[in-house]
């Protein structure tokens, strides 16, 4: 049985003045698949996924989320109202390199934030949501704390249930571990896995090329502003095909499967 | 130098001094909120991503920055009666230059509050679906806030300092006052000795106050 796209670019294009960054990418994601994408740096990978909700307008292209293709027609032109793209990010749950937690709000009022102020909750309601939230993320016991001290990877799992109490369709990871010390990869990572048990939908940006084998059901090798190559962890991974891939492997040195 | 000092007869028209002091008080505090008003406004339009908006207000705070600030005085009350062919009292006069004046300080201190804030802040807000407005208000201007309370404050004490040029347009402000109490007791040394002990006292006690403002506001760094 085919399911339909939840995720669907199509002729996507990005250019930051005379930098053509992406050259035209025609993608889709089912529900419950795990991409992982990785690539050179400056190759465009954080700008591919901020495409995906908007934090970046697109040069050219289509996004279709759900069947159903996001902008509107006004004259012949495509436009973005504001009401859309924010509803669009609503769905589409956020996961930045840098945590961007709110410094002046607790870790629970982070947590409770999106609920209140962008789904109209009730404290109450939010607050449920956000301790069921930070348990499962096992920060049970930081409620009361402030974002800056907790460590990076506590602060990372504090943004991952910021995002997750949304209940986004799906989840966009950009480079998750790569601010954290070594020690504190791991536990972000299990984070990770247990929502990829659960079977959510995710996109992840990541450096970590032995994560990403075990975490992936597809992988995607960015290189020249297109998917140079695409397949299974195995394909991409373990067997790439194209030249390109299995020079930025090798360069890239050993990891661990 | 053997100058004898007699405060008494200083002390005997302290009354004209302590009036002096409110209407200082009275002037500097309407200028502050009108200035943040004014502000408040120039910010916006400085921060707006229309251009019309934005070269208005920088042309504005320029004018403010890089002209003296009594000619200000001078302008609100010699000059713009006559544009409007109204007449002005010292007391409006004064408020409009002052406030104006601050407004366009203040501006800078807004404006520069708000894009001191992290790319990462506004991002993080957006990605949750948050509204522009949602998140200038609930996570953007919290945490300027703190950020502008210091250049604020220093800015409020500037402004403090300034209503003594309001004096020069007849004004019964503090200096004024003394300059009236001078003229009647011949005792410049005295009489301005006490005004500067008294303006001193006043920002000493106005600084106390702003450093307790300041803790409240900028509590969760
Ligand atoms: N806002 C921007 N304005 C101009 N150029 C930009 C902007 N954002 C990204 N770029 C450029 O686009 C290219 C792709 O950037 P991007 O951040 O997507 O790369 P990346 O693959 O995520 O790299 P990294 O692995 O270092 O995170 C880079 O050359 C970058 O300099
Ligand atoms: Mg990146």
């Amino acid at each position: 049985m085919s399911q339909n796209p939840i995720l669907e670019i199509k002729g996507l294009h990005k250019r930051f003045g005379d930098h053509h960054v992406l050259k035209g990418i025609d993608f889709s994601v089912e529900p419950g698949e795990r991409v992982a994408i990785i690539g050179g740096s400056g190759s465009g990978k954080s700008t591919f996924l901020r495409c995906m909700n908007f934090m970046e307008t697109l040069s050219e292209g289509e996004i279709w989320l759900d069947g159903q293709r996001i902008g509107q027609q006004v004259r012949g032109r495509m436009t973005y109202p504001e009401k859309q793209l924010c509803k669009v990010r609503e769905r589409l749950g956020m996961v930045f390199q840098q945590f961007n937690l709110f410094p002046h709000m607790t870790v629970l009022q982070n947590v409770m934030e999106g609920l209140i102020t962008v789904k109209g909750l009730s404290r109450q309601d939010a607050r449920a949501i956000a301790v069921r939230e930070l348990a499962k993320v096992g920060l049970g016991e930081k409620h009361d704390a402030w974002p800056g001290r907790l460590s990076g990877g506590q602060q990372q799992r504090v943004a991952i249930a910021r995002a997750l109490s949304m209940e986004p369709e799906v989840l966009l990871f950009d480079e998750p571990t790569s601010s954290l010390d070594p020690e504190l990869v791991g536990e972000v990572l299990r984070v990770i896995n247990q929502l990829a048990e659960e079977g959510r939908t995710m996109l992840l940006v990541t450096h970590e090329l032995g994560f990403a084998y075990h975490f992936a059901t597809r992988v995607i090798f960015l290189a020249d502003g297109v998917f140079h190559e695409v397949g299974t962890p195995d394909e991409v991974l373990k067997n790439p095909q194209k030249p390109r891939t299995q020079e930025f492997l090798r360069r890239f040195g050993e990891f661990a499967f | 130098m053997n100058y004898s000092w007699d405060f008494r007869p200083v002390f005997a028209h302290f009354d004209m001094l302590a009036l002096g002091l409110l209407n200082t008080v009275k002037i500097a505090a309407v200028s502050i909120v009108l200035g943040v008003l004014v502000g408040l406004v120039l910010a916006m339009m400085r921060l707006s991503v229309r251009r019309w908006l934005r070269w208005p207000a920088a042309v504005v705070i320029e004018f403010y920055r890089n002209t003296p600030p009594i000619v200000h005085f001078f302008w609100f009350f010699y000059a713009f009666p006559v544009l409007l062919s109204v007449s002005m009292s010292p007391y409006v006069a004064a408020v409009l230059a002052l406030s104006t004046q601050s407004g366009a300080f203040y501006a800078e201190v807004f404006r520069g509050g708000i894009v001191s804030i992290e790319r990462g802040q506004w991002e993080g807000a957006r990605a949750l679906g948050m509204t522009h407005a949602a998140l200038m208000r609930r996570v953007i201007v919290p945490q300027a806030i703190s950020r502008m309370v210091p250049p604020f404050i220093e800015r409020s004490f500037e402004l403090l300092k300034t209503t003594a040029l309001a004096s020069t347009l007849a004004y019964a402000d503090l200096l004024y006052q003394a300059m009236m109490v001078n003229s009647q007791t011949f005792r410049p040394l005295e009489v301005y000795t006490t005004i500067a002990a008294m303006y001193l006292v006043l920002l000493v006690t106005a600084s106390q106050l702003a450093r307790i403002a300041e803790r409240r506001l900028t509590a969760y760094q």
